[in-house]
């Protein structure tokens, strides 16, 4: 039983870690456009244009 | 519409841009000359990919005919750097192969430095380096391409909906972390037999640790929700959930601190986490519905020529008219204002306005209804009252009492849970008495099935009934093309028991359509080769009659009379050289060497009106028409629908009247109707829908928008609705089943979390099971 000690505080740790990113992603509008976002990784960027000059 | 044209020609031949069908003499594999310029323009930008991955409509894509005439730079916001950004909203755009077209098209222009479409809600973010007027070229080559481009305006969204979306999914994610780990934890607890009371003590406290947080943050959304029902003095489905939850973790709390056997962490986190899910798929149906409705209003709000000082026409936003101003009218467009005409005759279409099919003239100094359209030549009138002072807005706020009214509605989830919360609450109140006073336990003991007699109840299935129902149905009703966007419509529209129809717009088509005459057919296409060069809804009508003419050049205007092309005239009578009068609709076609011949068009009912209405009988429903036009064309159109009971020459009040009379005798009318005349009426009736070609005003007072052309998808809804209030009784039977056999067993304290945890899975799971039949097709639903 004295495993339990560190492996339910790190198995906890990894969820929370897990529930915090999910919070980011949230945050940072990533679960605004659901279908669009499925689409999107099927098609390539033109590597043509240059990036302007700020 | 695209459908029925790609059976009716082989499906070979189709245009390489857009998709839809060709005729026989088509223009090198393109439709239009605007489909040569898109294809040629995804071909130069090396994004032909496009066309291998495109997954829209057929004709679609179809760029119009003109350029967007709207000034768009006013609305670009400038940012720190010397850039700009504007929002917009993009029709069209409904594949991921569209995102990627618009959005790689508009970054290969150098200066543009962010382009990112949204495809859930069809926005698109444009930012560049430049002058603000340099939006109006981007927005020109979205036009291009074939993309319909409105401003993103406040009719598309409202603010808070994100917001509330976005809390929604966050409270979500947050339930479902602290289900699955307390979860963890309880189930070693479970099967833990031979586990020492000290590790187990471990246990519970970390379970509380993970559960008081999460049941604090997830449950806001519905402890206000509760708060607020409260305050109105209402009992709603939140407050039942919001007090077992909360019973529940302040009982495991306790029980955690005297070190008992168990805790309901697990129980009141995963029911938690369960109604979000439902919650947001709820939601999100419900606002794909909304954000198709708001896609037609954005279509169609737009700008105004106001004439300057000089003569010039300058393209102004709607709300920015001032009163006193001056309007050019072109022909085909809708007056959006009220004003009155300055000079000359103006000939509108009042359709939408009054219900008169017949387009009425109007002298000099007349005041013009706001909403009719200009079937003649252009005019000038000069505005009497800015947007926001005028009838159009007078209305609008009309709508929004009426709509706050019917948000009144309660909907049987909340009528259920009005008996069942007491009761409940009854029996949990009597169990801890009983086992406290009667039994001699201890009061905390004593708490333990009373709780357990609350979480068992706490009206989890109950609660997933409807929302699960309602998903499936609006679902399936949005693919048939039935967009409902309120929440209690579906229930509303079940449970309809006579309907009042619109005739024109409503049963008819409400535009013109070419009747049958003595031309031939080699006439009707060298006719509707020069109409495909006016916007004139009569020229528009002559084109649609014959969708395989070529577009031909050269064709020259001559505003308020006709189109000519070398000696080829087609216009009015006095513009061919005919004699006499001009009865009705009529375009004249003069060739050289030939007599005239004259193109005749009216109003026409909808092919399948007659069919819907017997299937609006065919459910029970009484069937009646109120038009505002006159009675020998109302007549017609009854006789022919079908309709017994008819009135003619009715206005938008008494329409009004004619709703609130039959609601006082105890009615639930279902209304339909496509114009500002029916838009009280829509917004008073018990249930309401609206074609998609109607009025703006009257889609937003409207419970459902039909977008398909077609009338029997409204008997179809009915059906579906109906289907649907049948499966949400099943569930709410099904759950309080369920209750009936847990309360006992929780009252006399068998019920362990574990228990409890299957129970509640179990009775959602068939909740939902038994939801999703409300997908299938109603029989009859091709009829």
């Amino acid at each position: 039983m004295d495993s339990l000690i560190l492996l339910m505080p790190v198995a906890m740790l990894m969820g929370f870690i897990a529930l915090c990113g999910f919070l980011w992603a949230l945050r940072s509008g990533q679960y605004e456009d659901l279908d669009g976002a499925a689409n999107r990784i099927l098609f390539d960027d033109l590597p043509t244009k240059k990036e302007p000059k700020p | 519409m695209n459908a029925i044209a790609r059976l009716s020609i082989p499906a070979e031949a189709a245009c390489a841009h857009c998709g839809a069908a060709l005729a026989t003499e088509a223009r090198g594999g393109f439709c239009c000359a605007g489909c040569e310029g898109a294809h040629a323009l995804v071909a130069g930008l090396g994004l032909d990919a496009f066309y291998r991955r495109r997954d829209t409509a057929d004709g679609v894509l179809r760029p119009a005919a003109e350029a967007p005439t709207m000034d768009f730079a006013p609305l670009a916001r400038p940012g720190r750097q010397g850039e700009f950004t504007l929002e917009l909203m993009v029709s069209g755009l409904t594949c991921g192969a569209c995102v990627w077209l618009l959005e790689q098209a508009v970054a290969a222009e150098p200066d543009v430095v962010q382009a990112r479409a949204n495809l859930t809600t069809r926005r698109l973010t444009l930012g560049w380096r430049g002058p603000a007027a340099r939006g109006n070229e981007l927005v020109a080559l979205a036009a291009r391409l074939g993309f319909r481009v409105a401003p993103w305006s406040a009719a598309c969204l409202r603010a808070d909906e994100d917001a509330e979306g976005r809390e929604l999914t966050r409270a979500l994610g947050i339930a479902a972390f602290g289900a699955a780990n307390i979860m963890m934890i309880s189930v070693a607890v479970w099967v833990g037999w031979d586990m020492g009371e000290a590790t187990r003590a471990g246990m519970h406290w970390m379970a509380a640790l993970i559960g008081l947080p999460v049941v604090l943050v997830a449950g806001m959304p519905f402890y206000r929700s509760a708060l607020a029902g409260l305050r109105a003095g209402r009992m709603n489905m939140d407050l039942a959930v919001s007090l077992g939850v909360l019973a529940a973790t302040g009982m495991s709390l306790s029980e955690t601190i005297q070190n008992g056997p168990f805790t309901y962490f697990d129980s009141a986190s995963s029911l938690l986490a369960l109604l979000l899910a439902g919650r947001v798929a709820d939601r999100a149906a419900r606002r794909r519905a909304r954000q198709a409705v708001a896609e037609l209003l954005a279509l169609q709000e737009g700008s105004v020529a106001v004439l300057g000082a000089g003569g010039i026409a300058v393209q102004t936003p709607v709300e920015q008219v001032p009163a006193g101003a001056r309007l050019l009218l072109a022909a085909g467009e809708r007056l959006r204002l009220d004003a009155v005409l300055e000079g000359g005759t103006a000939l509108l279409d009042t359709s939408a306005t009054t219900g008169e099919a017949l387009p009425r003239s109007y002298a000099a100094g007349e005041a013009l209804p706001a909403g009719a359209i200009n079937m003649g030549a252009p005019v000038v009138a000069r505005v009497t009252a800015a947007a926001a002072d005028g009838s159009l807005a007078a209305m609008g706020r009309l709508l929004e009492r009426a709509g706050r009214a019917k948000g009144r509605f309660v909907n049987m989830a909340d009528r259920v849970v009005g008996w069942f919360v007491p009761v409940v609450h009854a029996v949990a109140a009597a169990t801890f008495l009983y086992w406290w006073l009667v039994a001699g336990l201890p009061w905390s003991q004593a708490l333990v099935p009373a709780v357990a007699a609350l979480i068992v109840t706490c009206p989890c299935g109950l609660a997933i009934a409807i929302p699960a129902v309602q998903v499936v149905a609006v679902g399936a009703l949005f693919r048939r093309g039935v967009l409902v966007s309120s929440a209690t419509a579906l229930e509303r529209l079940a449970s309809a028991d006579c309907a009042v129809l619109d005739k024109t717009g409503t049963l008819t088509e409400g535009r013109p359509v070419l009747l049958p005459g003595v031309w031939s057919s080699a006439q009707l296409r060298r006719a509707a080769s020069l109409a495909r060069a006016s916007r004139h809804p009569l020229a528009r009508a002559l084109a649609r009659a014959c969708q395989a003419a070529p577009v031909v050049e050269g064709v020259q205007e001559i505003p308020g009379q006709g189109l000519r092309l070398g000696c080829t005239r087609l216009g009015s009578a006095a513009f061919c050289g005919v004699a006499g009068s001009n009865p009705g609709l009529t375009l004249w076609l003069a060739e050289p060497g030939a007599a005239p011949v004259a193109f005749r068009f009216a109003d026409k009912l909808r092919a399948d009106a007659a069919a819907a209405v017997a299937g609006l009988r065919a459910l029970g429903l009484e069937v009646e028409l109120l038009s505002g036009d006159a009675a020998p064309a109302v007549a017609a159109v009854a006789r022919e629908a079908g309709i017994t009971a008819w009135r003619a020459g009715v206005s938008p009040a008494e329409k009004a009247a004619r709703i609130e009379a039959l609601r006082a005798a105890g009615r639930r009318p279902l209304m339909l109707g496509d114009g500002i005349n029916d838009a009280a009426a829509l917004a008073l009736a018990h249930v309401s829908a609206a074609p998609d070609d109607g009025t703006d005003l009257a889609q937003t007072a409207a419970d459902l928008v039909l977008r398909s052309e077609n009338l029997a998808a409204l008997p179809a809804a009915i059906r579906t609705a109906r289907l649907a209030q049948t499966l949400v009784r099943q569930n709410i039977g099904l759950s309080l089943g369920y209750n009936a056999l847990a309360i006992p067993l929780a009252c006399l304290g068998y019920v362990t979390p574990l228990l409890a945890a299957v129970v509640m899975a179990s009775s959602s799971i068939i909740v939902i099971l038994n939801a999703l039949r409300a997908s299938k097709e109603p029989a009859a639903w091709t009829a």
